[in-house]
């Protein structure tokens, strides 16, 4: 049975979901995207006069690329500002899948829960499918459940650190106690290895932006989260080892060659 | 009539009634941009029938990159 990822009825195969942010150049952030195999990506919207033409590129980019497109609610701090971006993101960009930010503190972008929840309830009413970026806390996740979110993004850590999965006890708990809502690690992470160590723990998905885009070699860097994703979920799939305190020899004892004589030898001694 | 559009304080010539006057005499074209007045969504469909007032807060927005 092929390993889908299900997100508001719609099945992917990648588990990857990408930014487009803070690339060296669209062409670069075009051949990352492509490499990291991602079929969502995120985007915003922002002020702009006619005589700027950055937003017609990205729109004609957009056309192209076939992917999911998850136009976020960055900077937003309020349910109200939360609101009014998130219908001009629908009409622009023609769909009603919308990454719920709503920042609670400018130095860790940290996630306001509270205005979270309530917009999150106004947005599900006016129809759409949302995925909020949340801390990791276990109640405040339930609650965004109970007002309509089907799919919940739990931060590693804050955004642009690369600091990894911060609380890996409360992102397990999370894991076991809401284990058939599709849970996505949303931020936070700098290196392949904390991606495949957060599909290692049974997270459906990763998102993120910086890593890639600010690696020295950001396709490069795209393919290797590429991998590092598709390995850690083959390895949930697998079913980890347990950890053990003491050593257990992994080649076989029996029949070691000279056992005998190194007793006889004890024995003499 | 002065406004803020995205913004910046611009005053708009006589006829620059609705949020359509104003996009057309500002050059906004296609369908690559949204419009909020006063911090609420405007659809597009509606633009010929809101009226802008003096002192109306408009923002104007497009795609960009985002993370």
């Amino acid at each position: 049975m092929a390993d889908k990822l299900n997100l508001y009825g719609k099945a992917f195969d990648s588990r990857l979901l990408v930014g487009t942010a803070l690339y060296p150049s669209p062409a670069i952030m075009r051949e990352s995207v492509a490499a990291s195999g991602a079929e969502i990506i995120t985007l915003s919207l922002r002020r702009q006069s006619p005589a700027q033409q950055q937003g017609k590129m990205l729109w004609d980019y957009i056309q192209e690329s076939g992917c999911q497109l998850l136009p976020n609610t960055a900077g937003c701090k309020t349910p109200k500002e939360v609101v009014a971006l998130a219908e001009m993101s629908r009409e622009i960009f023609g769909t009603d899948w919308l990454k719920l930010e709503v920042i609670g503190d400018d130095y860790n972008l940290q996630p306001d829960p509270f205005g979270l929840i309530e917009a999150a309830r106004e947005l599900v009413q006016r129809g759409f499918k949302v995925l909020p970026y949340c801390t990791d806390d276990l109640v405040v996740c339930r609650r965004l459940l109970d007002v309509g979110c089907e799919v919940l993004m739990p931060w590693g850590s804050p955004i642009g650190t690369g600091r990894g999965l911060m609380n890996k006890y409360n992102l397990q708990t999370l894991r076991e106690r809401l284990p058939d809502v599709p849970l996505i690690i949303d931020a936070g992470i700098g290196a392949p290895s904390q991606a495949c160590e957060a599909m290692e723990l049974g997270f459906d998905a990763v998102l993120l932006n910086t890593a890639i885009a600010r690696a020295q070699n950001p396709v490069l860097m795209a393919g290797a989260f590429r991998l590092a994703v598709e390995s850690g979920r083959a390895a949930r799939n697998a079913g980890l080892m347990l950890k053990r305190q003491t050593a257990s020899p992994s080649t076989p004892t029996l029949d070691m060659p000279f056992w005998q004589q190194a007793v006889s030898e004890g024995e003499k001694a | 009539m002065q406004l803020m559009v995205n913004g910046e304080a611009i005053t708009i010539q006589p006829g620059g009634k609705t949020v359509e006057c104003l996009l057309q005499q500002l050059g906004y074209q296609g369908e690559t941009f949204a419009v909020a007045l006063n911090g609420d969504f405007v659809a597009r469909d509606t633009y010929g029938e809101v009226a802008l007032n003096e002192g109306d807060s408009v923002d104007i927005v497009a795609p960009v990159v985002g993370g």
